[in-house]
């Protein structure tokens, strides 16, 4: 992440950040769960190439029981090892795909709103007040449930409740950076409003639109997980909520199934929200995390 | 007098405010309805098992579904402005009266969140800020991470799993002992202990954000020129936490508190599926199920007018506590 910013011609900005997010023992232990969880999940082909709905052994094994399954099996015979290793490919896919969308839709909105204000400005925030008004998650239940939950329909429909929170970050910004002497000496060069939106105002405003991103796939991880949960995701496809939704039912005798992936929920949020506080540590070192 | 008239003016501009975002809300609801698959005729059609072309015409007739759009839209309006959202032949109830059968409980549910949330977020957020950069704040600060990244139904599945079925303390579902015929005290106690696992489960979340909402508040407050003032003149430690920095760090924590309404409103969604509470996130899940589009977007339109109202609420006791803060 910090090497986004340093490319973008703020570098020293950027060192400072790195080493302040370096010396963040938090940081470190949820970066480097991350990425054990995302090399899990790429190999995923290779470490369990079976489908990981298919049946592999005697049902209901416990966790330690068979040392060739050691999370078990669940009512099926399913391996929760391999249910486990392909859900993250799921979360993890999702997460980062909804938040790009929504981080991308988010810019894109907010930077007008906050670049040309007036008119334009008073439209679009009344168009983002609307999305904040209705509540998100059911917003989400319902897209989901009327546009037939796929994965790529619960990505879409999860960027679609996220967008607002960062349209509303990078109007502030754009808002307090229009002002300053550099963009006002880039309009006296002649530059376009693309070129000092996109080359000069973006560049700076990048530190806390990183940060929210960060908090924002660990969000949009939870609502993956939640609406799978509830059966609202690809039928197809295991992912750590639909491995808790599938064995709710069996709570009172089988409880690993439903502790299991959600144990593995917690982790990566867990890792992905260290990092954030982390990188708002290093990069906005006078504003306060979550919202 | 001078007060009363700046109070009121204030309400008119909330409430003229609110009328555009209502209004977008209800194009909103309507076009979801069209987008959604089938129509009120399509319903009606599969409830009764079999239905000739003549009589799908003949129903979309009667239910206006042949008009032009912007008609259909003006009648979905009229509908709305007279407390109607429509029919669910699924449960055989007006929208309108299902959604008030439910909407008590959820509240319930709601307010009992919210408060252990603020009660329990409060407190951590002010040890969090008066220790700050210790060992305590640092150990806080990641447990309020821990309680931001555990989804709300699964905490409240391992509860369930703790309290209900090993220890057998706490009931796992509905909100009171149906057929118990239980009176005074005892229905209150009953009720209460359906209560604690789902608003618990719904408050975690919550507590996370309102303790760092806090610690930021009141790091704020502190850094101001009032509380030196104060330190300078010789009082108390304990009258200066009190009396200068946290009273005026609440402020924005409460007044925050209101705009989440929404979240946990999303959040019930969930909770009350786990805990089989009887309340509007259930009604929700359920429509979703039986494909009741109807009763899930009167859930939807209804919930968004109670953020709405929360909203207006929030910026009039703001106004009301503090005069400098103009509306916006």
């Amino acid at each position: 992440m910090a090497a986004t910013v340093e490319t973008s011609g703020i570098a020293p900005v950027g060192r400072r950040a790195l080493r302040a997010f370096l010396r963040n023992p938090t940081a470190i232990v949820g970066s480097l769960f991350l990425a054990f969880v995302a090399m899990l999940s790429l190999m995923a082909p290779w470490l369990y190439p079976e489908d990981p709905l298919s049946m592999v052994a005697r049902p209901f094994l416990w966790p330690g029981q068979n040392p060739a399954f050691p999370l078990g099996t669940d009512s099926l015979g399913r391996d929760v090892t391999a249910g486990l290793v392909w859900g993250g490919r799921i979360s993890l896919a999702v997460g980062l795909a909804a938040t790009c969308l929504g981080v991308s839709f988010g810019i894109v909105v907010g930077s007008t709103a906050g670049y040309f204000g007036g008119r334009i400005d008073n439209l679009l925030v009344r168009l983002i007040e609307i999305f904040q008004t209705l509540p998100s998650f059911l917003l989400l239940v319902v897209l989901v449930a009327i546009a037939q939950p796929t994965i790529e329909t619960v990505t879409f429909a999860i960027a679609i409740v996220t967008w607002p929170t960062v349209a509303r970050l990078v109007r502030a910004e754009f808002r307090t950076l229009r002002e300053r002497d550099f963009v006002t000496a880039a309009r006296a060069l002649g530059f376009g409003h693309i070129r000092i939106v996109m080359l000069e105002i973006l560049p700076n405003a990048l530190p806390p639109i990183i940060v929210t991103a960060s908090v924002l796939v660990a969000t949009a991880i939870l609502m993956e997980s939640a609406l799978s949960f509830l059966g609202l995701s690809d039928p197809n496809l295991v992912s750590w909520g639909s491995m808790i939704g599938s064995s709710r039912e069996l709570l009172r005798s089988a409880w690993y199934l439903s502790a299991i992936p959600g144990i593995a929920i917690v982790c990566t949020v867990l890792s992905i929200n260290l990092i954030g506080d982390a990188l708002n540590d290093a990069l906005n070192p006078r504003s306060p995390g979550i919202e | 007098m001078n007060r009363r008239r700046q109070m009121l003016k204030v309400v008119r501009r909330t409430l003229l405010q609110a009328v555009p975002t209502v209004l977008a809300i209800l194009i909103l609801n309507f076009a979801l309805l069209k987008l959604a698959p089938g129509d009120a005729a399509d319903v009606m059609a599969a409830e009764s098992g079999a239905a000739t072309e003549e009589t799908m015409a003949m129903l979309r007739r009667q239910f206006g579904l042949d008009l032009p759009v912007l008609h259909q839209f003006l009648a979905y309006v009229g509908q709305i402005a007279s407390f109607s959202l429509g029919f669910s032949p699924r449960y055989n109830l007006p929208v309108a009266d299902l959604i008030g059968q439910r909407l008590p409980v959820t509240l319930l549910l709601m307010v009992s969140a919210l408060t252990i949330a603020l009660v329990i977020g409060i407190a951590l957020g002010t040890a969090m800020a008066l220790n700050v950069s210790r060992w305590p704040d640092r150990i806080l600060s990641v447990v309020s991470l821990v309680f931001y990244s555990v989804p709300g139904f699964w905490i409240g599945l391992m509860l369930i799993v703790m309290f209900s079925v090993k220890f057998g303390w706490l009931p796992s579902g509905g909100s009171e002992s149906i057929g118990a015929g239980l009176t005074g005290v005892d229905a209150v106690i009953d009720r209460l202990r359906h209560l604690i696992l789902p608003a618990s489960s719904l408050a975690l979340f919550f507590i996370a954000i309102y303790a760092r909402l806090m610690r930021a508040a009141i790091l704020e407050v502190t850094a101001q020129d009032f509380v030196r003032t104060a330190r300078a003149k010789g009082i108390s430690e304990a009258s200066v936490v009190l009396r200068h920095i946290l009273r005026n760090a609440l402020l924005p924590v409460t007044t925050l508190a209101g705009m989440h309404l929404g979240g946990i409103l999303g959040g019930a969604v969930v909770v009350e599926t786990v805990f089989s509470w009887p309340g509007l996130g259930r009604l929700a899940f359920e429509s979703v199920l039986r494909r009741d589009f109807n009763v899930l977007l009167g859930v939807l339109l209804l919930s968004s007018l109670l953020v709405i109202i929360a909203n207006m609420i929030v910026d009039l006791v703001q106004a009301w506590l503090d005069p400098r803060i103009e509306l916006r």
